[in-house]
């Protein structure tokens, strides 16, 4: 268990997921945003422009570190060398936050790039809870763990996604960081009901929320399949279940994710200006 | 084997049954919910080497580099998250690809676009100026060592590579021989340099710690017609020298 502060310090405001191509303009005109999420991976180099530009956002913005390839719920040990480039950038940056996926990437095959999905048991809670512990002891802080969109189940599992992720914050003292969105497709992809999803999430712990767009498609049974592809504005069902979240548990910073198909930047200040709206309805 | 395992096997190869133990809700076999992860991995992959090779991209057309960048994807995925460093075997691979083998030079534009990008993320660094450099005196100046950026890169193919990858972005072809390059980073956008005759021997040398006398006669060898002074304007303008102590 680690035993610190409750773990991040963003601003109870709407942030955006940083591109780089909107450098100048979030300089210029950022709008509602008070805070900026960067994928960890990016940031590995050893300088350029990308620790330059890093560098001058994290002077006028909160910064929260998001990594992508630690392969939290993989079989194996984490990759030490993974863990020491975090704390280097973690160290070097002293994000508001740091956040990773309830998910694997990594096998001795290689790094698959995806976040893919794990079995709820007890023997994959004690894993997860040890590579927590891990990540905690050596960066010296609390961390968010994300919970996953999936796309399909595993026979074996026996435990639901939010006891599994309550069992977590309890053993690990780690925080979460709620995807709504995420919420949503695996809800319609596992057919169980995302307002009670919400309901039995332990929001105690919550220290972000995601929300972003997702694509929708069907399996080989005509069955609906959404898939979390980060490529389109947040969908109305999503901004429901998001109202409805900060109704009950008060202003979160909340990211808007649009990582593909990318738009120009009054899209994704307009998408933040109607978190801010939620967050603050008096505005 | 393990679960993970199986996962993984069945993710890079389409013809693999799914895994058992993988169900829809209904508790039927995953099927085309498992394909969403195999079409994530292998898309966003084959995605990362067109970021990083644009100009192979260009000269193969996207068909066809979809296709080698698949295979590539799957016989050789990243050993680690960082995908800016992905795709460094790519020219190795290129070249023992026998249905490209007629275009021999696809391996050294793929070399020269790794350099780009390595010299894009390599570490920032402070250039010796002209200033500095004059107030070297003369008598000083043949046993004098420097470094090169971490951002300078140099290459050396029988192919007109700076050119083939100008025209395959949409410039010109410039100059159609052979090409020894640098690739540097003055500030933060790499350009590469075609060097003159024994200019790429002159900065290896000074890189492996020989003095600028030795250097420049280790270049002359290479090359009778080198020219010290072009050779030291260039480094100056592309700022790679770095300071370095006498050994």
């Amino acid at each position: 268990m680690f035993d610190a502060p409750f773990p991040t310090s963003l601003p109870l405001a709407p942030g955006v997921g940083y591109k780089s191509s909107h450098f100048a303009q979030i300089m210029a005109d950022p709008g509602p945003v008070e805070w900026l999420e960067i994928h960890a991976e990016n940031y590995m180099g050893d300088g350029g422009r990308p620790l330059a530009q890093l560098r001058a956002l994290s002077e006028r913005f909160s910064i929260s570190v998001h990594g992508v390839g630690l392969s939290i719920g993989g079989e194996g040990p984490l990759d030490a060398d993974h863990l020491a480039r975090l704390k280097h950038l973690v160290g070097w940056l002293s994000p508001a936050s740091f956040s990773e996926h309830l998910a694997w990437s990594t096998h001795s095959t290689g790094y698959m790039n995806d976040l893919l999905p794990l079995p709820y048991t007890d023997a994959t809670l004690t894993r997860v809870a040890e590579h927590i512990d891990e990540v905690q002891t050596v960066l010296g802080r609390r961390m968010l763990l994300e919970n996953p969109s999936t796309y399909l189940a595993f026979a074996e599992t026996d435990m639901s996604e939010t006891d599994f992720l309550s069992e977590l914050t309890r053993r690990t003292g780690c925080g979460l960081l709620l995807d709504v969105n995420n919420v949503f497709v695996s809800a319609t992809n596992q057919k169980t009901n995302a307002e009670a999803y919400l309901k039995a999430f332990p929001t105690h712990a919550v220290g972000e929320l995601h929300l972003g767009g997702h694509d929708v498609q069907s399996d080989e049974h005509g069955d609906p399949l959404l898939i979390d592809s980060h490529g389109a504005a947040t969908a109305d069902p999503v901004w429901k279940l998001y109202a409805d979240l900060i109704a009950r548990i008060g202003p979160a910073p909340t990211l808007i994710e649009w990582d593909n198909d990318v738009p120009d930047w009054p899209v994704l200040r307009n998408e933040a200006e109607l978190a801010a709206h939620i967050l603050s309805p008096v505005a | 084997m393990s679960t993970q395992t199986q996962f993984i096997g069945a993710l890079l190869d389409a013809a693999a049954p799914v895994p058992d133990g993988l169900i829809d809700p209904e508790g039927r076999a995953a099927g085309k919910r498992f394909d969403v992860y195999r079409n994530n991995v292998i898309v966003s992959l084959v995605a990362a080497l067109r970021d990083g090779f644009p100009a192979l991209n260009s000269l193969l057309g996207p068909e066809y580099f979809d296709a080698l960048a698949g295979i590539y994807v799957r016989q050789h995925p990243p050993s680690d998250p960082r995908l800016m460093n992905y795709g460094a075997s790519l020219p190795q691979f290129l070249s023992g690809f026998e249905p490209l083998a007629h275009l021999p030079y696809l391996a050294d534009v793929a070399r020269l676009e790794l350099a780009i990008r390595t010299s894009y993320h390599a570490a920032d660094h402070t250039p010796v100026t002209p200033d500095q450099l004059a107030a070297i005196p003369p008598e000083a100046l043949g046993n004098q060592c420097f470094g090169l950026a971490p951002s300078a890169v140099l290459i050396h193919s029988p192919y007109p590579i700076v050119g083939i990858r100008a025209k395959a972005l949409g410039g010109n072809m410039g100059e159609a021989r052979a090409h020894d390059v640098l690739v540097a980073r003055a500030e933060f956008d790499p350009i590469p340099h075609i060097l003159a005759p024994g200019v790429l021997s002159f900065l290896t040398a000074l890189s492996d710690g020989r003095a600028l006398g030795d250097a420049a006669g280790l270049a002359a060898e290479a090359a009778p017609e080198f020219d010290l002074s072009a050779a030291l304007g260039l480094s100056l303008s592309a700022q790679i020298l770095t300071e370095r102590a006498i050994p």
